[in-house]
Order: C-alpha cells, then sequence, then structure tokens
C-alpha cells in the first residue's frame, strides 16, 4: 500500500497523549472565577456580609443589634418567598411579572371568602392557594403548550390578576381589628417570638424553610436538575428524555402557589387585607434574583443567593435610612448594585465557554 | 400638531354638540380608579349626574403618577363634546397645558382634591384644605400631650419622595398646629426641632406604613406621636408598633376620615383623623358644570381662599380644649369608603 493511502498513519504524527481534564494553571483571578462559577451564591454573601459589616461600624449597636437585624429579615420576609417563586420561574429562562398580582389576589380571596361569605378560615386559606396555583398553571400553560413567552404571558396576567383583585376586593379593605377577632388564622405569619433581643416572625421562618427546602430539591432531586436543565437548553434536556413541558408548567404552578403562601404571609406583616398593597413586589423580586447572581438567561445560579439578594436590599434600606440618607439614596445604590451583579454574572459565565 | 389637534376637537364638538343637545357631558378624571378615595368620588359624581339627567364619563390613570393617561383623557373628553372636566391632577403643573387646551375649546375644567400649579390654571378648585386638616390633628397631638409636648418623639410618615403639594401641606400644617418651627413651608423634612425623630416614606398604603414606622423605631425607640399622611398608612405604623408592644403608649394621628379609618378611630388604634368629603367635592363639582352648560356661571371660591373649601372636621373619641372635633358614631355616618 503506497504511503499516501495508508491514511491510519497520519495518526502517528499528532499527539500521543491521551485526552486529560486536569485543570490549567489559572492564575489567582482566574481560579477565584472558577470558584465563583460552582459558587453562585457566593458573591451575594461576600457582598451581604461586607455591607453589613460597613453599616455595622458606621452606625454601631444602633445597626448591630439583634432587633435591627432581625428587623431586616422581617422586612424582607415578603420580598423573599415571593423571590422563591421568582428564582424558579427565572432558573427555567423565563420570568414571572405576575408574582405580585397573584399574591394580592391570593390574599383578598383568603380574606373575602372569611368575611364576604362566612367560610370557615381555613377553606378560604386553601380557596386562595388554589387560586394562585391555578393562575400559575394558567401562565405554565401559555408558556409550555401555546409556547408564548414568559415575558408576554406574565405581563398579560399580572394585569388580568391585578384587575380581577381590585374588580372583586371592590378595593375594600379588611381591617386588623376584624381579623384578629374573626379569622386570626389569617394573621398566622405575623406571630411574633423573640430570642434574646432578637424578633422572628412565623413568615421569617417559614422564607428561610422555604428557601432551604428549595435548595435541596433543586440540587438532589431528579425534578430539581430538570429545572436547570430546562433552563439550560430545553432541546438538550428534551433529547435527554426530560419532560419539558411538564416541568415548565409545574414551575410555574409552584410558583403560584408559593405566590400564594406570600400572600398569606402579606396578611400577617401588614395585619390587614389590603388590595392595594404588594404592587411592585415583581420588581422588587426580580431585583432580588438579579443581585443574587441567578442569571437570566436561565440555569445558572443558587436560590440562596435570591435570600442573600434580598438581605442586601433590606440592609442597604435600613442602613441608609439610619443614617439619614434620603430614600434616593437606596433606589440609586441598588439599581448600581443590579448592573453590577449582572456584570459580574457575565464576566462569571466566560469560564464555562 | 396639538393646534390641529385642538382645531378638530373644536370643529367635532361643534357636531356633537349639535347632535346631542339634550344631554350634558361631563368627564370625571382621576388619578387611580383603585384608591377608595376617588372610587367614592366617582360613586358621589354618578349619583349627582344621574339626578341631574347628565352623562359622566370617567377615566384614571393606571398608577398615580400616570400622566400620559390624564392627558389623553382630557383630548378624548375634548373630542367628546363634553361641557366640562373634573381633574385630580397627578402631574400638577404639566397637565396645565392640555387643560389650557380644553379651556380654549370652552370646556370647564375643575380640579378637585388636588390644586393645579398654578392654580388658576383651572377654572375652579374644589378641594380640602389640607394645610388645615393638619393642623387640626396637630393641634390635638399637643393638646392631648399638655406640657409633655415639649419632650415629645415625632416620627413623620409622609407619602413619597416627589413630595406631592397634598403631602407637604398635610406635614406642615401638622408640624404648625403641634408647635414646632417650620423650615421652607413648601418642602417637608428640613425642619431642625430635635423632638422630630425623622421622615420616611409610605406610599400612603399599609405596607409603606409599617416599614416606615420600622425604621424610625430602630432609629429612636422612644417615639411617642406619630403623624401619618393617611389612615392605611396609620394602620401599618399601628401593626409595627404593636409587634414591639408599644400600641397603647402612642399617639398615631391621620388624615382622611375613611370608613375604615374612623372605625380604627373607635377602637383607639388612631387617636384622631381629619375627615374630608370627596363625595361632595365630587357632587359639587357635577353642579358647577350643570350650572356652566346652562348659562355659563363659573363657580366662585370660597372667601379668603383661592379655592371653594369642601370642609374637613376632626374625629376624635378624647376631645381637648380648643380644637373644635366630631367622635367617631358621628364621623362613622359622614366617612366613605
Amino acid at each position: 500500500m503506497p504511503e499516501a493511502e495508508n491514511f491510519e498513519s497520519v495518526s502517528k504524527r499528532g499527539s500521543q497523549e491521551v485526552a486529560r481534564f486536569e485543570q490549567p494553571n489559572r492564575g489567582a483571578i482566574g481560579t477565584l472565577q472558577h470558584w465563583l462559577h460552582i459558587n453562585p451564591a457566593l458573591v451575594p454573601l461576600i457582598v451581604l456580609v461586607l455591607s453589613i459589616l460597613v453599616f455595622g461600624a458606621l452606625l454601631g449597636s444602633k445597626f448591630f443589634s439583634p432587633f435591627a437585624l432581625t428587623l431586616i429579615l422581617q422586612q424582607t420576609a415578603i420580598v423573599g418567598i415571593v423571590g422563591a417563586a421568582q428564582s424558579l420561574v427565572i432558573l427555567t429562562a423565563g420570568i414571572d411579572l405576575s408574582v405580585g398580582a397573584i399574591m394580592v389576589l391570593s390574599s383578598v380571596v383568603m380574606g373575602q371568602f372569611t368575611f364576604r361569605y362566612g367560610l370557615p378560615v381555613e377553606l378560604s386559606i386553601l380557596c386562595g392557594l388554589a387560586i394562585g396555583t391555578a393562575v400559575g398553571f394558567v401562565n405554565g400553560w401559555l408558556v409550555a403548550i401555546m409556547r408564548l413567552p414568559p415575558f408576554i404571558v406574565t405581563l398579560g396576567m399580572w394585569q388580568i390578576a391585578l384587575a380581577s383583585n381590585f374588580l372583586y376586593s371592590a378595593n375594600e379593605t379588611i381591617r386588623s381589628q376584624e381579623i384578629a377577632d374573626q379569622a386570626p388564622l389569617l394573621q398566622l405569619f405575623g406571630a411574633t417570638f423573640k430570642v434574646g433581643g432578637a424578633v422572628f416572625t412565623v413568615g421569617v421562618v417559614f422564607m428561610v424553610l422555604l428557601v432551604i427546602l428549595l435548595a435541596y430539591i433543586l440540587k438532589h432531586t431528579a425534578w430539581g436538575r430538570h429545572v436547570y436543565a430546562v433552563g439550560d437548553d430545553p432541546d438538550a434536556a428534551e433529547l435527554s428524555g426530560v419532560n419539558v413541558k411538564g416541568t415548565l408548567i409545574s414551575v410555574y404552578m409552584i410558583s403560584g402557589l408559593i405566590c400564594a403562601f406570600a400572600g398569606w404571609a402579606l396578611i400577617g406583616r401588614i395585619g390587614s387585607v389590603s388590595p392595594t398593597s404588594g404592587q411592585l413586589a415583581n420588581i422588587e423580586s426580580i431585583t432580588a434574583v438579579v443581585i443574587g447572581g441567578i442569571s437570566l438567561f436561565g440555569g445558572r445560579g443558587s436560590i440562596l443567593g435570591m435570600l442573600f439578594g434580598s438581605l442586601i436590599v433590606g440592609v442597604f434600606t435600613l442602613g441608609l435610612r439610619l443614617l439619614g440618607a434620603d430614600a434616593q439614596w437606596t433606589y440609586l445604590l441598588i439599581g448600581a448594585l443590579i448592573i453590577a451583579a449582572v456584570a459580574v454574572d457575565q464576566w462569571i459565565r466566560k469560564v464555562s465557554v | 400638531m396639538k393646534k390641529l389637534l385642538a382645531t378638530t376637537a373644536v370643529v367635532v364638538m361643534g357636531f356633537a354638540g349639535a347632535a346631542s343637545a339634550q344631554a350634558v357631558t361631563a368627564c370625571l378624571i382621576t388619578k387611580t380608579d383603585t384608591n377608595p378615595f376617588f372610587v367614592k368620588m366617582k360613586e358621589g359624581a354618578e349619583a349627582k349626574a344621574a339626578e341631574l339627567g347628565m352623562t359622566l364619563k370617567s377615566f384614571a390613570g393606571k398608577v398615580d403618577g400616570d400622566h400620559e393617561t390624564q392627558v389623553a383623557a382630557i383630548e378624548t373628553c375634548i373630542l367628546d363634546g363634553a361641557k366640562g372636566i373634573l381633574l385630580t391632577a397627578s402631574d400638577t403643573s404639566s397637565i396645565t397645558t392640555a387643560v389650557k387646551q380644553a379651556r380654549d375649546a370652552g370646556v370647564l375644567v375643575i380640579a378637585l382634591d388636588t390644586p393645579l400649579d398654578p392654580i388658576d390654571a383651572a377654572d375652579a378648585t374644589f378641594a380640602t384644605d389640607n394645610f388645615l386638616a393638619g393642623e387640626l390633628i396637630g393641634k390635638w397631638a399637643a393638646g392631648k400631650l399638655g406640657a409633655e409636648a415639649a419632650n415629645a418623639k415625632i416620627a413623620m410618615l409622609d407619602l413619597a419622595v416627589s413630595q406631592p403639594s397634598v403631602d407637604v401641606l398635610r406635614d406642615q400644617g401638622f408640624l404648625q398646629g403641634f408647635g414646632i418651627e417650620l423650615g421652607d413651608p413648601n418642602k417637608w423634612g428640613d425642619e431642625t426641632d430635635p423632638r422630630i425623630v425623622g421622615n420616611d416614606i409610605t406610599s400612603g398604603n399599609e405596607e409603606g406604613g409599617r416599614k416606615a414606622m420600622e425604621n424610625l423605631l430602630a432609629k429612636d425607640p422612644s417615639i411617642n406621636v406619630v403623624y401619618t399622611i393617611n389612615e392605611p398608612a396609620a394602620a401599618g405604623a399601628y401593626e409595627a408598633l404593636k409587634s414591639i408592644g408599644r400600641e397603647k403608649d402612642v399617639l398615631i394621628v391621620s388624615v382622611d376620615g375613611g370608613c375604615p379609618g374612623v372605625a380604627n378611630v373607635k377602637d383607639g388604634v388612631i387617636g384622631a383623623t381629619s375627615q374630608q368629603y370627596p363625595l361632595l367635592m365630587a357632587s359639587k363639582g357635577v353642579e358647577a358644570i350643570a350650572a356652566w352648560a346652562k348659562d355659563g356661571t363659573k363657580p366662585a371660591n370660597t372667601e379668603g381662599k383661592d379655592f371653594f373649601d369642601t370642609g374637613v372636621t376632626l374625629i376624635t373619641d378624647t376631645p381637648v380644649d380648643g380644637v373644635e372635633s366630631i367622635d367617631s358614631a358621628k364621623g362613622t355616618e359622614l366617612c366613605w369608603g
């Protein structure tokens, strides 16, 4: 056989080494980049600890007290719970603009079913949770089966849920005193207990447990891995046997259910059932998610990061108010944080290319 | 473009006017249609319009501050051949261009609740004297504390960072009534009196009220007087005080006179509130438009003021000397929302 036709011989000229997956020496910055890539909640955690330290140094015991620090937790509880719902949706490369509206609608259903129709409060709460889940199902069905963009679907649902809320409630507030008299279960999430100087509410405990539970599910169950897979590349996920449509619908339903729980927690927080509250919850939850390092392109990030993200916003808000700064400074700094967070996210993403 | 539009409007109005001479059309444009205050205002206007055989068309911004929708509503009303517009403006100075267009087209424009900037940009203004509303609760709080007023620790729960005129007037009225020296009376938050612990914003709802109260309590836990921009904010502040067990020894004062707020006065949540009358504002406004459509009379102002004062009354169950008030039972009869 002439040498020119012996194609196999060419391989001898190539590298004889077996392919290896050892890490090249990245240098300090590269190592950091890689490290952040595997621990997406690390950046917000560092920022959170730093901001607590800075405000603690500036304000002393006024800020660095169990009372003030747990107050931040209380003020963050609603955004944290809604943020958990938002995180699930954003992990699938979607977005849910209707979270706040679902929350308020559910809380109004819980209140009005009890006070207008005289249903037992437990049943009303179940109805509220069911409404939230149902709205989530409609979102999920439109996104997964009708293949409409999540932004559009939830933009529409935001308006629909909010308008239903106003029409159904006739803008009437149910007062805190009436609820405390007749249906105290509605205020369950507002119940406080003290540990030393620290004040916790059931809502805060619920938020923390919810985030830990979801973090576990997302990391260690098949469903959780499917959520990431769908967000990263739905076609690849489909080819690997993931039920993409089912996963998407379930994500939106669970998101709706969590928002309904947030509605229950909202009653505990403000005491009354107020159809005008929670108007900014969608923006605030997206802010928490983004500052928490969850990628808006889907498939990457940790729900713990979202919790840190919402706490960062809480720390800045309270810290700056205690310093006596104009409230606008809070918005300005949070705006800068959002942009910085996305910039860091883009930089970390380069590791995987 | 605007001129063209205005001309078209006048022409169209000519046709429309000829076609439907029997029923006078009036427009009501509110900031939102979700706030109970505006919901009641709409009810008052509708009732009066039905009584007088007029057609009322209602418009509202999507959120407080939604200026564009209000401008579009004014343009629609001009085209529709309305005789008058009742307007609660979101952006009191920018809206004046659209208001001028309407007035040039022969439409009577009445500002309800919120004066335009300048106030004479509208044909008339029917509003609560918000400074007086604040002053009443300020005087009441000072009277209630007596000599202790000199050592009061006051939390000011305002509306928004943009400081709309209602927000400033109530805040400054309260401080003046309480006996605190004002800085610039067109701005809140610039006072130097050490009795003021701080100002924070509430967006006028329960959630904001609670958060603002918590923030100020973190600053100084010994607060014993709380001024609130409205009753939902007051209810939120009360929840914050309750969570630390201080709800019994703090005076909360507010403005509005909505039914839930008056019920809160009765239950001792709010110490005193200044009640205003949105239904009256709206029905007076509709009457004024009817008069204008009939023979071109314009409404007159209350003597000594540059607007028509629809009145304000202090509601409390623990009256103090020298401040006139009614009790919560009477307030419940007059309440709205």
